[in-house]
This record gives structure tokens, sequence and C-alpha cells, in this order.
């Protein structure tokens, strides 16, 4: 096998399958897979994400170097394929996903229990070969030993307005020795439902994957059929997208950064980010019909127009936050007793976020200079000015103030966009019928990191697989690791400066 | 700090300063929620949150009613820690077969009297995931519901309407 340094020396070990679009797929062998396994664990290397089809399994990788992105595809005869997480940790409860929905199993993984699957669905592997009902087995939680240790269970139905989850805190009096997380109590069997439906109708369950980025996800599922068919959004629909995914931003840091000061018991902070976003979703509301614009990304373009009033309210809520916002972040910078809780708390280490790969305001606040929009890069942010903020603290304070940061580059995006809005066609028609297998793939930048969606497109023009990955996948193990060592009343601090998706990540 | 906080007082509330549709709808059914409220419990009205399986997007707005412009506190509703304290149930989702015993469970820790509002599209029939192998499909499939708020998601102002007719009809 010759050297590899690239993607490309990684996709001519495979068979290319010419009708992925736009990076290459490779059919490979198990040697090349292992191969690829092997580089992710050295620097330069990233994993984009895993996923299993009805006898195969893909890996999506990314160069960091040189930002190239590669698919290699594995054939899985004999329901198994080599664990990725065995040397390459992010993996595996990606690969626990596979084995729980396709029944594929990753030879050699070290994660034997199931992840998504709790044995309720009344049949296991719902989109692999075997469907026999699934038994309820016990979740047995990793051990712990060691003196003077107690267990604090959380969840799933935590004390706020939150989603759900479990969280097994270990904890030696106040200091978290260990936490471990159990996920999947929202999985609704979103790909499972993408299977065999018509892409408008897919369209709508992209959307409602997290519906904190349901703009985001609607773009990149948008893309994906859009470079699955090879056609293009007309550019107005393009630069109102990109509008939409700025406010979706906007609208999201300014409860983050509330809602963590809030969790340090500063509500002022809250308060007055609540009126923010507020005001972002009522501008949202004027301008598209939809505080959240649900359903107003589809797949060749923009489902509405953006109203006349609503560039009106475009420029009275800039005005209006160039005018608050400024007070309120200097409050945060010069309030000791809020600064007490957020900095140096929930120190996530540059070379774990590396390791993970993990996109949004968790990696850029832990070194990673990482953000789709500039690489792979996608239009309209090509034409517009923006920096990527990044620091290295990687704690609660560094996360506050990459939000702080990434609102005063959506400000000035916005405000680009408006500004240099084209005329001409929002949406194109996308063809019901195309007469061939095609697969498209995008990443698209969601307030809290890069969304992967892949998919492919029967002949009938419906979609025969479709995966969404979520940035949470990549974040949740994170957190795991940020909050060990700190007390226990300091975790809703740290978990809200990460704000993962339970829904995205469960599916 | 004291400079934000003295000009908010100089400003004034933000509700009065909102936009005048939703603010007189808003002041009326807020004003009549409490009313109603009152006679029928004697006090303001405890709400637990439960996400059955929601996308979070019901979660986003149920959390604006908390903000200035909605505020909910002044009308005596107020969203409880724990369904111990609480006498209605905010259910979201097309409950996941993965939730369907934590929303049990939940129901049951509520003391009576009590009542179960399914918020959004997905908690009336699954909407979207109806079908799907790993939903329910629908809150009334598992709990009682006294009252359906559709949306996806609902505006806050639905859900405060929602709400007024919840304790007017019991």
């Amino acid at each position: 096998m010759a050297e590899i340094t690239q993607i490309a020396d990684l996709m001519r070990e495979g068979r290319a399958v010419p009708h992925h679009r736009p990076w290459p797929r490779a059919v490979v062998t198990p040697d090349a897979w292992n191969t690829a396994v092997g580089l992710l664990g050295v620097p330069g290397w990233s994993l984009l994400g895993l996923w299993g089809d009805s006898a195969e399994v893909h890996m999506a990788l990314r160069g960091e170097q040189s930002g190239e992105i590669g698919v290699l595809s594995l054939d899985c005869p004999g329901g198994h394929f080599p664990s990725v997480a065995r040397t390459h940790p992010p993996a595996l409860h990606l690969e626990a996903a596979v084995r729980d929905l396709f029944g594929l199993q990753a030879i050699g993984t070290p994660e034997p229990r199931p992840w998504l699957d709790h044995g309720r669905w009344g049949l296991s592997h719902p989109l692999g070969l075997t469907q026999a009902p699934s038994e309820t087995r016990t979740y047995e939680f990793l051990p712990v030993e060691g003196e003077s240790l107690h267990e604090i269970a959380v969840g799933p139905v935590h004390a706020g307005i939150i989603e759900p989850g479990h969280f097994r805190f270990t904890a030696n009096g106040e200091t978290v020795v260990r936490l471990e997380e159990r996920l999947g109590y929202v999985h609704k069997g979103i790909e499972g439902l993408m299977a065999g439906s018509d892409i408008g109708r897919a369209a709508q369950l992209a959307g409602r994957v997290s519906g904190d980025s349901t703009v985001a996800y609607a773009i990149a599922f948008a893309r994906a059929v859009e470079a699955a068919l090879e056609i293009e959004a007309p550019q107005r629909g393009i630069w109102l997208r990109a509008l939409m995914a700025e406010l979706e931003r906007l609208a999201n840091h300014f409860g983050d950064i509330g809602a963590i000061c809030n969790d340090a018991a500063f509500a002022l902070m809250h308060a007055h980010c609540g009126v923010l976003r507020e005001r972002v979703l009522r501008a949202a509301d004027l301008c598209f019909g939809h505080r959240l614009m649900r359903d107003a990304v589809v797949p060749g373009g923009v489902s509405t127009e953006l109203s006349s009033e609503g560039i009106s309210a475009l420029s009275a809520l800039l005005g209006e936050i160039r005018r608050r916002f400024p007070a309120l972040v200097e409050l945060y910078d010069n309030t000791a007793s809020l600064q007490d809780r957020t900095v140096g708390t929930g120190v996530l280490k540059s070379d774990l976020a590396r390791q993970y790969a993990c996109g949004g305001y968790v990696g850029r606040a832990s070194g990673r200079a990482f953000d789709t929009r500039r690489t792979p890069g996608y239009p309209p942010y090509d034409m517009l000015h923006f920096d990527v903020p990044v620091l290295d603290a990687g704690d609660v304070n560094a996360r506050v103030w990459i939000r702080i940061r990434e609102v005063e580059q959506s400000l000035s995006l916005v405000e680009q966009i408006v500004d240099r809005l084209p005329s001409g066609d929002i949406r194109v028609g996308v063809a019901a019928s195309i007469g061939a297998t095609r697969e498209g793939a995008a990443v698209v930048e969601s307030f809290r990191g890069d969304i992967l969606v892949w998919l492919r497109l029967g002949g009938h023009g419906r979609i025969e697989r479709c995966h969404l990955r979520d940035p949470s996948w990549f974040q949740w193990p994170l957190l795991e690791a940020a909050v060990e060592g700190n007390i226990v009343a300091d975790f809703p601090l740290c978990n809200k400066s990460f704000n993962c998706s339970y829904s995205g990540h469960d599916l | 700090m004291r400079k934000i906080i003295f000009e908010t007082l100089l400003h004034g509330p933000l509700t009065e300063a909102a936009p005048a549709a939703d603010a007189a709808a808003l002041a009326e059914f807020g004003a009549a929620l409490e009313r109603v409220a009152r006679r029928r419990f004697g006090r303001s009205l405890a709400i637990r949150e439960v996400d059955a399986g929601s996308c979070n997007g019901c979660e986003l707005e149920i959390h604006a009613l908390n903000n200035a412009f909605y505020d909910i506190d002044r009308f005596g509703l107020r969203f409880v820690a724990s369904p111990r304290h609480a006498d209605v149930l905010l259910v979201t989702g097309p409950v996941t077969k993965n939730m369907r015993e934590a929303l049990e469970r939940t129901y049951l820790a509520t003391p009576d009297p009590k009542w179960v509002v399914a918020v959004g599209d997905c908690a009336v029939d699954g909407g979207s995931f109806a079908g799907s192998y790993a939903c329910v499909g629908g809150v009334s499939a598992v709990v009682p519901v006294d009252l359906h708020i559709r949306g996806c998601p609902p505006r806050p102002l639905d859900l405060i309407k929602g709400l007024l007719a919840l304790v007017e009809e019991r």
C-alpha cells in the first residue's frame, strides 16, 4: 500500500462510487478500512461521521490541513466490520448506534452496551435486515471503586425545561469523580421515517431533528439533495438561507449566554439576553412568517420570500442589539462573582477537542479553529466577510466569549446580507423522478457546530437512506471529560456552556 | 450592573412596549387566566414541563414564556422543578417509546387534582413522527390529556391562550 497523506490516496485504495457528490466515496477492503482507522489516531485526520446502511458501513474522514473530505464504505457481508472505536474513541457511540439500528457489529469495540436501543421498540435493528423483538436488558453503568464515593442519578426527566437524558455522577464529597451520560431517550426513528419518503417530506423531518437548529438542518439537507441532483439554488435563495442561519445563530447564542449566567445565579444577564433573543425571534417572524423559521429552507432554495416589513425589522433589530449588547458584555466581563464561576470551570483540553474533531463553540473555545462556513465552505459565505473567533482556555468562560464574538460576527453578516441581497428567484424546482441512484452529502455550520447530512436518492426520487449527524455526537463525550474534577454544583454551568442537543443526537 | 438596573427601571417594563396586537391580547388572556386560576386553585398554577421526545422546538417557546415580554409569572403561572409540586404537566413530543415509562412515572408522581396539556403537533398524534417504530404517537396514548395546544411549535401567546382554556373548562 502506498503512503497515504491525503484523502485522494485513501480513495485510490478502493473502488470509486461515481454518483456521489460533492466529495469522493470509495468502497474499500477491510485492510484499507483499517488503514483509515489507523490514520484517525494521527494528528491531521479527523472523523466526520460513521453510519450504517443495509449491508455496509460508511465513514467520513477529513484531512485537517487540506480540509478535504472523503467517504469510505465497507461491505459487511458477515454483518460485522472492524471497530473504529477500538483505537479511536470518538467513534464509540456512533458504532453502538450502527449496531442498534442496523445490527452490524463492530468487531473489537470496547462498548458492548446498547446505546439508542433501550429494549422498548418491540423490535431490534429497525433499519437492518433482522428485526426480531429486542429484549429489555438492564443497562450496567460503569463500575466505580474507591472510598467515600457516592452516586447521584439524574434524569431522564430533569428539573428545568430541558430535554431528557440520564446523568450518573460519581462524587467524592462535592467533587465529580466521573460523569457517565446515558442518552437515547428521545430517539424518534427519524432515519427510519426518512427511508422511502419523498424529498419534501424528508426535508420536513430534517428540520425537526433538533428544533433549535431547524434552519441549519434544513440547509444541510437541502444542500445534500442539491449536490446529489447536481442542481443549485438561485443566488437570492442562497443568501436568504444565510440570513436565516445567522438569525438562528444570534437567537441561540443570546439564549445560551443568558442561560449560562443564570446557572451561575446571575439572573440579570438572563433577563436581558432573553429580551434580545425574543427580539430576534420576532424579527424572524416578521421576515419569514415563523419565529424559528421552520420549513422556510427547502431543497432548491427557500419557500418564503423576505417580507418588505422584514427588512426594516432587521435594521431595527441590528440597531437595538448594537445599543444593548455591549453593556451586557461589559457586565459579564466586570462582574467578579460571575467570573468566579465561569473562569477555570469545566476545562476541555485542546488535545481532546482535536481528537474528537469537536466543532462549534466547544471546539473553538479549546483551540480548534474549525468552521464549515470557512472550510470546506459553502455559498454565500465565500462572498461575505467574517472572522472565526478561537480561544485556547477551554473553560466555561471561553465558551461564553466565543458566543459573544460570534454574535458580533453574525450581526455583521446579517448587515452584509441585507445590504447586498441579490434579486431574482428564490427557488428552483427539484425533479420528482431522476432515473438513477444519486448520492449527496453536505456539512453546514449550525450555531452548535458542524452538521453532516448524507443521503442516497433512488431513481424514483425517494430517499433510500439519509443520515444526519449532529455536532453533539462529538461534544457529549467531551462534557464527561470537562466535568471531571469540578464540583457537582458547577455541572449545570458546564452543561449549559456545551448546550449539546439531545434530540439531534438521539435522532 | 447598577447602570443597567437603573436604565431598566427608567425605561419601564418591556411588556408595555411590546407590539400592540400581541400586548393587548396577552394582557387580556393573562389577566383572565390569573382570575380563573385563583378561583379554581385558590393560588397560582404550578406547571411541570415534560419533554417526551420533542425536537426541542416546543421547549424554546415554553422557555420564552418566562422572558420579559410574556413574563407569565405575573399571572401566577410558574414552572416547578418537581412533578410533586405541580398542578399541570405540560408534555411535548410524540412520546418516544424510550420516554414512555418516564412520562407515566412523572404523571403518577403528580398529586391530584392534576391536568395534562399536550403541547405541539407531535404531542397530538405523533405529528411528523407518527408511524415510527420508536414513537408511541401522541401523549393521550400514554396519559389522559385534558387539552391539546397545536403548533410546530405553538407561539408563546398560543400557549397562554391554551392554559387559559384549560382552567376555564375545568
